[in-house]
């Protein structure tokens, strides 16, 4: 999803030689590069401080103003920045759209524009750490591997992109209530100040997926090795898939994941049992160093 | 923290609808109106997913930063889980556009 997305910088230039937009024009530019995923810099002479930082390098750079001579060349020290300088002073908010579109193209900077298609929703989990206990019961628990450790054997997440956008099942099973996902809707999962019942439910709901075996990830394993037994004796892929469906369905009945995430998994993305298999045994040696 | 941030950010959360658009919008006015300089982005979160190097550059590393985004827990640990950490947690104030008041919000990112 994110390969074809390349950083790119627009800066609204209001200081030293040039003029202050008109402040409709100001806010609608703004805001409309905002909402079409861009990120703008506005500078002023009136700098919040003197030394805002850098913009960073190797990325192109966008200066728009309404000069009061003709557009500066600006060159980046370093060699490393790509910046464009732009006057907009006979522009509209449209023509300044238009005008940062063109640019954009013309340095070949993808963008990733909410709400358009294909758009990546960026849903992923954010570990807290002055919470996190490194049980690693989201490890566990995740069927899409999208956690993983680190070389201090420490949980982190590892593939966000794996994530199944709306699913916030690993932060439902964690018992010290440190995953986040910050675009929920309600708390302790979107980040609130995590409150002592809080802390009281999420317990209870670790128990209630322990009521699917021991727990999730037995139950997968469980059931990945009696499939992966059938597998090789009868050759069927149809009937390993069945034994994951049959998972999901306990999973879906739990509530832990919602139902329109489960319906709209593609189940031959699932791990399969060789890759469950693998898992467990990683998990397994992991817990034993630990 | 310091009464003189030397950065405010703001964010859009442009790809969701958590945030109530009426106070991003108020808030982005009041910075708009401000005469001060200020960084925005389209969503934190999807920077901080593909770790967009600009986000390195988001904090200042000796002074102070406001930041108007979404509950500050989240916040701190979205930009330490893009390898951006907080200095330290006095070097940054979150503010927390998804509860509080678009005046309030603007009066704490913009005190001097």
């Amino acid at each position: 999803m994110k390969n074809d997305i390349h950083p790119f910088q627009v800066v609204l230039y209001e200081g030293k030689g040039a003029s202050a937009w008109d402040k409709a024009e100001r806010l609608s530019v703004t805001a409309t590069l905002l909402d079409k995923g861009y990120s703008v810099k506005r500078i002023t002479e009136n700098v919040a401080n003197e030394s805002t930082s850098p913009v960073s390098d190797a990325y192109p750079v966008l200066i728009l103003g309404e000069f009061n001579e003709a557009a500066p060349d600006v060159f980046d020290g370093s060699g490393k920045l790509e910046i464009t300088t732009r006057d907009t002073a006979d522009l509209d908010s449209d023509g300044i759209l238009e005008l940062v579109a063109t640019v954009r193209g013309e340095k070949d900077a993808g963008l990733n524009q909410p709400g358009e298609k294909g758009a990546w929703k960026p849903w992923f989990p954010v570990i807290d750490y002055d919470r996190c206990t490194n049980c690693m019961q989201c490890l566990s628990f995740c069927l899409f591997d999208v956690y993983g450790v680190d070389d201090e054997k420490e949980i982190q997440v590892q593939n966000n992109d794996n994530c199944k956008t709306n699913c916030p099942a690993c932060s439902r099973v964690c018992p010290e209530v440190a995953i986040m996902f910050p675009k929920y809707t309600s708390g302790p999962i979107n980040g609130e100040p995590v409150k002592e019942e809080d802390v009281a439910r999420e317990s209870m709901k670790v128990d209630i997926t322990s009521l699917l075996g021991g727990d999730i990830y037995s139950s997968l394993k469980t059931r990945s090795e009696k499939a992966k037994s059938r597998f090789s004796k009868e050759r069927s892929p149809d009937k390993a898939l069945t034994e994951r469906k049959k998972c999901l369905t306990k999973l879906q009945q739990s509530g832990i994941i919602p139902a329109e995430v489960l319906a709209e998994l593609d189940l031959s993305t699932l791990p399969s049992p060789d890759e469950i298999q693998r898992k467990a045994e990683e998990m397994a040696k992991l817990m034993g160093e630990s | 923290m310091s009464d003189t941030p030397s950065k405010i950010l703001y964010c859009r959360c442009a790809f969701a609808k958590v945030v109530p658009d009426g106070v991003k919008t108020e808030v982005l006015d009041g910075l708009c109106e401000s005469g001060k300089s200020f960084e925005s982005v389209a969503d934190l979160c999807e920077m901080a997913a593909r770790k967009d190097p600009r986000i390195q550059t988001l904090l200042d590393e000796s002074g102070t930063t406001r930041i108007a985004a979404c509950y500050p827990r989240a916040v701190k640990w979205l930009f330490h889980q893009a390898e951006a950490p907080f200095p330290s947690d006095d070097q940054v104030e979150v503010i927390n556009m998804r509860e509080e008041k678009a005046p309030d919000i603007l009066e704490k990112l913009l005190k001097s």
